[in-house]
C-alpha cells in the first residue's frame, strides 16, 4: 500500500518527523514501511514565475525569448515549448537548480536529476528553464491539468516569487507499507494514521462526518434485500441525485495519483478516495439502470454467464454471489460490477453500495472466474460493518461537499445483526510474565487507549474496537503492549528451568559418517530434488511393471518435470553427473543424503514412507571396486564390521547386468552398487562409464553402532601361508574366500587376494588367482601341524568347487 | 713391555687417524683389538712377564686398549657424522613441487550452514528433531491456526497430493508433532526441506530449507525469545553482531516477530548484501499460540513457549555470496569444491 505521508498528516496533524524518522518508527512498532520515495526529489531552485514579455528568437523559428518576473528580478528564458502566452504563470527553475527528469525521455528517470544552467541559445542568453509536469517528476495523471505538451500552467492566483514545488504540493513522501494479513484495518489511510499518531503519541483526529443537508427518503429511492446472508452479512445503500460529472479537486487528485489510483472524474475518484481513506471498497450504480430500484443479493446459479463492465463474459456457478435488481443480475458481489449497470457521463441517480461479503468466499470465486480486482483483494481479508457504513457516509459527505451532487436521507441495508464488540480481560501480570517485562498496569492502559481499546473498570474488561478484528485474545493484547512499549526495551534473557541436553539423533550421527566418509573419498555433497518427472522410469529403463513406477504424484506441479515424488535417488546423482560431464569436468564424484517417498497404495491415502537413501555416483578415474571401497569403508566406520556379502543377481534394468550386486549383511540388503547400464548412460547423455552405489539409511541405522570394544593384540606370532590355483571363470572371490572362511575355523585371521590374473598362460575359460592367508590362535603359538590340517581342509573344499591347486 | 704398549697406542692412532672409511676403520680394530690384533698378542705374551709385574702391565693393556675404543669411537662419531651431512646435502627437495594430495570431497554449502546452526542449538541444549516432507494439511496449517479459509494457505502456494495431503510449505509442522508426544519441557530444532510452488529462477526454487525452533516450558518469556536469538546471532555472525525484532505476524505465534541482524558484511555500514541498510532479515519468530498449545493439549495456562523459523538459504547464500539459487541443485563440482 503506498500512501503520501501528507494525507496521514490530515489525520495526525502534530506528526513530525523526518521520513528516515517516520520509516524507523512505524515498523518497529509493526507499520513495516518497504521504502519512501520523496516527491520533491532533485528537484531545487524552482519557483514560480510569470511571462511577462514573449519575442521571437532572432535566429530559431521554433524558439521564443521569454522575460519572466520570478519576483525579485526579471529574467531571460528562451524555451521551445508551444503552450506560453504572456501572463501565464510557470515553473521556472534558475540557474544552478535541479530538475528530476528530461521532458522528452519516457525512461526511467536520471539518479540525480538534471542540472539547469544559464547559458546562451542559438547566441540568446537564457538565464533558466521553464518546465512541464515531466521534467517535475510528476505526470498528468496526478496533475490532469497539465498540457499533454509544453509547460505546467499555473492557476491565476499562484504568487510570483513562490516555491513551485511547495505550490503543486510535491513537498511531500509516497510511503510504501507491507500490510500484515492480520491487520485488515490498516489496508487503509486511516488505520496507518491510528498506527502513527500511537507510534508518535500525537492526537488522532479522523474526518468527521457531517452530511449538511439530506434531500428525500431512501425508501422512495431503492430497497435492500439480501438473501443469502451467509455470504453477504452486511450490505448498505445510499443514493445521491443530480450528479454533475466533474474533475475532481486537484488535492483529491493527487492523492489518489500518489496512492497509484488514475483520477477520472469526481464520482469514480470518491469511491476510490473512500476505500483508499476507509479500507472499504465502494460500487456505485446508475440507479436508473437497476428495475425495479431493488437491490437482490443472492447465488449465481450453475451455468450463468456475465458481462462485467470491462466488457468480458464471465462464467459462473452457485457458490459466486451476486448483486441483482428486480429482474437481472447487475454485478458479481465484491469482484466486479456490470456492463448493464455501470455508470456513465449521463448519469443522473447513482447508488452507492458498501458491503461486507465473506472473505474466503471472494477469494474463491475471484480464483474460480479469474478476476482478482483490487476490490476483491480487500473483501478477501474480511471487512467488516461498521466501517462499511462509515464510507458510505463519507463517500456521501464527499458528494456534498464538492458539489457532485444531492444526498437522500438514509440507508437502505439488510443483512445479519451487528455482532457485539469482543471483550478480553485485562491481565497485566501475566502480559508481563508472557513478555518477560515488568510494565506498569498504567502505562499498558495507556496504550491501549491510544487504540481505542476501552478499559472497563467495573468489569476488568477491554472493549475491542470493531475495527480490530485481530484482537481476539490475551496474546494478542500482550502484542499490542509489546509493540508500543518497544520491542526493542524488552529485555534479552535466557530461558530458565531444567537443563536438557542437546543432541543430535542416532540416525542423523550416521548420516554425519555418510558424509564423512564419501568426502574422504573424494566424494562431493550433492543436493537434488525431491520431485522429478515420471519419464525418469523410462530413462532408468524400468520394466512397466516395475512397483517403484507407483509414485507420489502431484496434483498442481510446476510442470510435468516435477510432478511425481521420487521413488529412487539416482536420477538426481546421475542428472548432476551428466550436468558436470556437458560441462567437461573430469573424474567427478557426487554423493547425496535425500529422501525417497514410497507410497503404500495409489492413489495416495496416507502419508507415504520417507526412506533416506545415501547415493553416490562417479566417472573418471576409479571403478566397480572403487565405489565397492566407499561402501566398505562406510560400513566399518559405523560399526558394521561382520562380512559384507554381494550378491551379483541384483536385477536392476538401469544396471550394467553383469556388473552389478546387492549389497548384504547379515542377511538384509543394504542397497546395491553397480556400473550404470551403457543404455541408461546414453539415455542420460553421459559418454563414459558410471558406477553408482545407492545405500537405503533406515537398513543401515538398524545395524550400525559407535559402541567399540578392545580386543586386545595378538601374544602369539601369526603363520602366513600362500595359496596358489586355477579357478574356472564362473567362479567368484567370494566363494573362494566363503570356503576359506569355512573351513579355516577359529584359527584363521585373514585372508587376501593378491594376484589374479587371466591370459596367455591360463587355459580359456580359466582364471589364476592367489590368496595370502593368515593364521594365528589366541592362546598358543600354532604348530606345523594345526596348519597342515587346516590347510587340507581348506584345499579340499576349494578343490570340490573344481579349482585346481598349484602347490 | 711398557715401550711395545706405547708404541701399539701410537700405531693405533697414526692408523685411526688415516682410516677414511668406516669399513678401514673396522679393520684397524680387528688389526689391534681382534682375536689376532696386535694388543691381543700383548695379552697371550704376559705370561713372560714377572709376576709381580702382571697386574701393572695388565692395566696397562685395559688402558691401552680403553685409550684405542676412545679413539676407534671419536673416529667414528665423526665419520658418521660426515657421512650424514653429506647424505643431507644430497636429498635436498623442490619443496615448491606440487602437493600429493586425497583429493576429499567437499560439503553442500546449505550443508555447512545447517551443521553450523545445529551445532549452536545442540550447545544451548536443543535436540534435533525430523518430521515429514509430505505432510497432512492438518499439520501443516490447521493445527498451526491456519484454517481452511485462511488466506495464509493461499499466500504459501502449496503443492498438494491430495486434499488432505501436501508437501509441506514449512517446518512448523513439526513442532505441532513434537508438542503432541506431550515430553515437556521441549528444545528442539527442526530442519528439513520445504517445498512451495514457485518457478526456478535466481532467488526462487520449490524446495528449500528451513529451520524451526520450538521451547516450551513453563515461565518461557519473550524476553527469552529475544536472548536466545541474539546469542545465536552472536555465534553465527560474530560476537559485534547486533539484533534488531520488528513487530511482524505469523498465525502460530503471538506476539511475533521478524528478526533482523546487523549485516555481517559490512558490519552494518550499508553494502549491496544489506541493499546499504546495515541489516540482513533472517527469521520469524515469537511466542506460540495458545490456540496451538490448546490444540496440542497443552495447557497454555501452564505452559508458554517460543518458536523460530529460519530460512537456510537466506543464511547461506549471503554468507557464501552465492547469488543464483539455482547452483545449489546443479552440483556442478567447480562451485562444490569451493566450499
Amino acid at each position: 500500500m503506498n500512501t503520501a505521508l501528507s494525507w496521514i498528516k490530515a489525520y495526525v496533524p502534530e506528526l513530525s518527523c523526518t521520513d528516515q524518522e517516520y520509516c524507523d518508527a512505524m515498523t518497529l512498532s509493526g507499520t513495516k514501511v518497504e521504502g519512501y520515495e520523496r516527491m520533491d526529489k532533485n528537484l531545487e531552485k524552482i519557483v514560480i514565475g510569470r511571462v511577462e514579455k514573449i519575442e521571437k528568437h532572432p535566429d530559431a523559428d521554433k524558439l521564443i525569448v521569454c522575460q519572466v518576473d520570478i519576483g525579485s528580478e526579471v529574467i531571460q528564458i528562451v524555451t521551445g515549448a508551444p503552450n506560453v502566452r504572456e501572463g501565464d504563470k510557470v515553473p521556472v527553475v534558475l540557474d544552478g537548480g535541479r530538475v528530476a527528469g528530461s521532458a522528452h525521455s519516457s525512461g526511467p528517470r536520471p539518479e540525480n536529476g538534471i542540472e539547469i544552467k544559464a547559458g546562451t541559445l542559438r547566441g540568446v542568453p537564457s538565464n533558466g528553464m521553464m518546465c512541464s509536469i515531466e521534467e517535475l517528476g510528476a505526470s498528468r495523471d496526478m496533475y490532469p491539468e497539465a498540457p499533454e505538451n509544453g509547460i505546467y500552467i499555473f492557476p491565476e492566483d499562484a504568487q510570483v516569487g513562490a516555491d513551485a514545488i511547495e505550490a503543486l504540493g510535491l513537498r511531500d513522501t509516497v510511503f510504501e507499507y507491507e500490510i500484515t494479513s492480520n491487520r485488515v484495518d490498516c489496508y487503509s489511510v486511516l488505520g496507518i494514521a491510528r498506527e502513527a499518531a500511537a507510534t508518535f503519541d500525537k492526537p488522532f483526529t479522523p474526518p468527521v462526518i457531517e452530511i449538511q443537508k439530506e434531500k428525500g427518503r431512501i425508501e422512495d429511492y431503492v430497497s435492500v434485500e439480501v438473501q443469502d446472508k451467509d455470504l453477504c452479512p452486511r450490505y448498505l445503500g445510499r443514493v445521491c441525485t443530480n450528479i454533475k460529472i466533474a474533475p475532481s479537486p486537484q488535492w483529491m487528485q493527487r492523492r489518489l495519483a500518489a496512492s497509484g489510483i488514475r483520477p477520472i472524474n469526481n464520482l469514480v475518484d470518491i469511491t476510490n478516495y473512500v476505500m483508499e481513506e476507509y479500507g472499504q471498497p465502494m460500487h456505485a450504480f446508475d440507479l436508473d439502470t437497476v428495475a425495479g430500484h431493488k437491490i437482490i443479493v443472492r447465488r449465481a446459479k450453475d451455468g450463468d454467464t456475465f458481462q462485467t463492465l470491462d466488457g468480458q463474459i464471465r462464467r459462473l456457478d452457485k457458490d459466486v454471489l451476486m448483486i441483482c435488481d428486480a429482474e437481472k443480475e447487475i454485478g458479481i458481489a465484491g469482484i466486479m460490477g456490470g456492463e448493464n449497470s455501470k455508470i456513465t457521463d449521463n448519469v443522473k441517480t447513482v447508488l452507492f453500495e458498501a458491503a461486507i461479503f465473506n472473505g474466503a468466499n471472494i477469494r474463491k470465486s475471484a480464483k474460480r472466474i479469474g478476476l482478482r480486482t483490487e476490490a476483491s483483494g480487500k473483501f478477501e481479508k474480511g471487512l467488516e460493518a461498521r466501517n462499511a457504513e462509515a464510507a458510505v457516509n463519507r463517500a456521501c459527505q464527499l458528494i456534498e461537499m464538492l458539489g457532485c451532487g444531492e444526498v437522500v436521507g438514509g440507508i437502505a441495508q439488510d443483512g445479519l445483526p451487528l455482532s457485539p464488540l469482543r471483550e478480553i480481560a485485562f491481565e497485566p501480570e501475566r502480559i508481563n510474565r508472557l513478555l518477560g517485562t515488568k510494565i506498569p498496569a498504567e502505562d499498558m492502559l495507556k496504550i491501549f487507549e491510544k487504540l481505542e481499546i476501552v478499559y472497563q473498570k467495573e468489569s476488568g474488561l477491554l472493549v475491542i474496537p470493531a475495527f480490530r478484528q485481530d484482537l481476539a485474545g490475551f496474546a494478542d493484547l500482550a502484542e499490542e503492549v509489546a509493540r508500543f512499549y518497544g520491542y526493542d526495551k524488552i529485555p534479552t534473557t535466557l530461558p530458565s528451568g531444567e537443563a536438557t541436553t542437546g543432541r543430535l539423533p542416532f540416525k542423523l550421527r550416521i548420516e554425519e559418517k555418510a558424509k564423512d566418509i564419501a568426502e574422504y573419498c573424494g566424494f562431493s555433497q550433492g543436493m537434488c530434488y525431491s520431485f522429478e518427472s515420471p519419464k525418469v522410469f523410462d530413462k532408468l529403463l524400468l520394466p512397466p511393471e516395475s512397483p517403484l513406477r507407483s509414485a507420489v504424484t502431484i496434483s498442481n506441479p510446476l510442470g510435468e518435470d516435477f510432478s511425481i515424488m521420487r521413488t529412487l535417488s539416482l536420477n538426481g546423482i546421475l542428472s548432476s553427473l551428466a550436468t558436470n560431464y556437458n560441462r567437461r569436468n573430469k573424474n567427478v564424484r557426487l554423493y547425496e543424503l535425500g529422501n525417497i517417498y514410497l507410497p503404500h497404495q495409489t492413489p495416495v491415502t496416507e502419508l507415504p514412507e520417507e526412506r533416506m537413501q545415501f547415493t553416490l555416483g562417479m566417472y573418471g578415474e576409479g571403478d566397480f571396486y572403487t565405489m565397492k571401497g566407499v561402501v566398505e569403508e562406510f560400513l566399518t566406520s559405523v560399526g558394521m564390521r561382520e562380512r559384507v556379502e554381494y550378491d551379483p543377481e541384483a536385477q536392476k534394468s538401469y544396471l550394467h547386468p553383469g556388473r552389478q550386486a546387492l549389497i548384504r549383511y547379515q542377511g538384509e540388503t543394504l542397497g546395491y552398487l553397480g556400473e550404470l547400464h551403457p543404455q541408461a548412460a546414453d539415455n542420460y547423455g553421459i559418454g563414459t562409464r558410471v558406477y553408482v552405489a545407492v545405500l537405503d539409511m533406515p537398513k543401515i541405522t538398524a545395524s550400525a553402532t559407535f559402541e567399540r570394544t578392545y580386543a586386545g593384540l595378538a601374544k602369539y606370532p601369526a603363520v602366513n601361508r600362500d595359496i596358489s590355483m586355477v579357478v574356472p571363470k564362473a567362479v567368484m572371490a567370494g566363494q573362494i574366500e566363503a570356503m576359506i572362511a569355512q573351513r579355516g575355523g577359529r584359527i584363521l585371521e585373514s585372508c587376501k587376494l593378491f594376484d589374479i590374473y587371466e591370459g596367455e598362460q591360463i587355459r580359456e575359460g580359466f582364471k589364476s588367482m592367489a590368496y595370502s592367508v593368515v593364521f594365528r590362535a589366541e592362546d598358543r603359538t600354532l604348530e606345523d601341524a594345526d596348519i597342515s590340517a587346516v590347510m587340507k581342509k581348506i584345499w579340499n573344499g576349494l578343490e570340490s568347487m573344481g579349482i585346481e591347486l598349484r602347490q | 713391555m711398557k715401550e711395545r704398549l706405547q708404541q701399539i697406542r701410537e700405531e693405533a692412532r697414526k692408523q685411526i687417524g688415516e682410516a677414511g672409511t668406516l669399513d678401514a676403520l673396522n679393520d684397524v680394530r680387528v688389526s689391534f683389538l681382534g682375536k689376532k690384533g696386535a694388543l691381543t698378542a700383548v695379552l697371550k705374551s704376559m705370561k713372560e712377564v714377572a709376576a709381580e709385574e702382571r697386574p701393572r702391565i695388565g692395566q696397562l693393556v685395559n688402558e691401552t686398549r680403553e685409550e684405542i675404543e676412545r679413539l676407534m669411537e671419536d673416529a667414528k662419531g665423526k665419520m658418521e657424522q660426515a657421512l650424514r651431512e653429506k647424505r643431507l646435502k644430497a636429498e635436498v627437495i623442490d619443496v615448491t613441487l606440487p602437493a600429493k594430495k586425497n583429493q576429499l570431497g567437499h560439503r553442500h554449502p546449505n550443508t555447512i550452514a545447517l551443521e553450523e546452526i545445529e551445532r549452536i542449538f545442540i550447545g544451548m541444549g536443543y535436540e534435533v528433531v525430523e518430521g515429514p516432507e509430505v505432510e497432512k494439511d492438518y499439520y501443516n496449517f490447521e493445527a498451526l491456526n491456519i484454517p481452511a479459509d485462511h488466506p495464509a494457505k493461499d499466500e504459501q502456494d502449496t503443492f498438494y497430493v491430495n486434499g488432505d495431503i501436501l508437501l509441506r510449505t514449512q517446518t512448523s509442522p513439526v513442532q505441532v508433532r513434537v508438542m503432541e508426544q506431550g515430553k515437556l519441557p521441549i528444545r528442539m530444532i527442526a530442519p528439513g526441506r520445504v517445498f512451495r510452488a514457485d518457478e526456478v529462477d535466481a532467488t526462487h526454487s520449490p524446495s528449500f530449507h528451513q529451520i524451526e525452533g520450538l521451547v516450551v516450558d513453563k515461565n518461557i518469556t519473550f524476553s527469552d525469545l529475544k536472548g536466545t536469538l541474539a546469542q545465536f546471532a552472536k555465534e553465527l555472525f560474530g560476537e559485534e553482531t547486533k539484533v534488531k525484532f520488528r513487530p511482524h505476524h505469523f498465525p502460530f505465534t503471538e506476539p511475533s516477530a521478524e528478526v533482523d541482524v546487523s549485516c555481517f558484511k559490512c558490519k552494518g555500514s550499508g553494502c549491496r548484501f544489506c541493499k546499504g541498510s546495515g541489516w540482513i532479515e533472517i527469521l520469524g519468530c515469537g511466542m506460540v499460540h495458545p490456540h496451538v498449545f490448546e490444540m496440542c493439549g497443552i495447557d497454555p495456562n501452564e505452559y508458554t513457549g517460543f518458536a523460530f523459523g529460519i530460512g537456510l538459504e537466506r543464511i547461506s547464500l549471503l554468507k557464501y555470496e552465492i547469488d543464483d539459487m539455482r547452483l545449489l541443485y546443479e552440483n556442478d563440482v567447480r562451485f562444490l569444491q569451493q566450499f
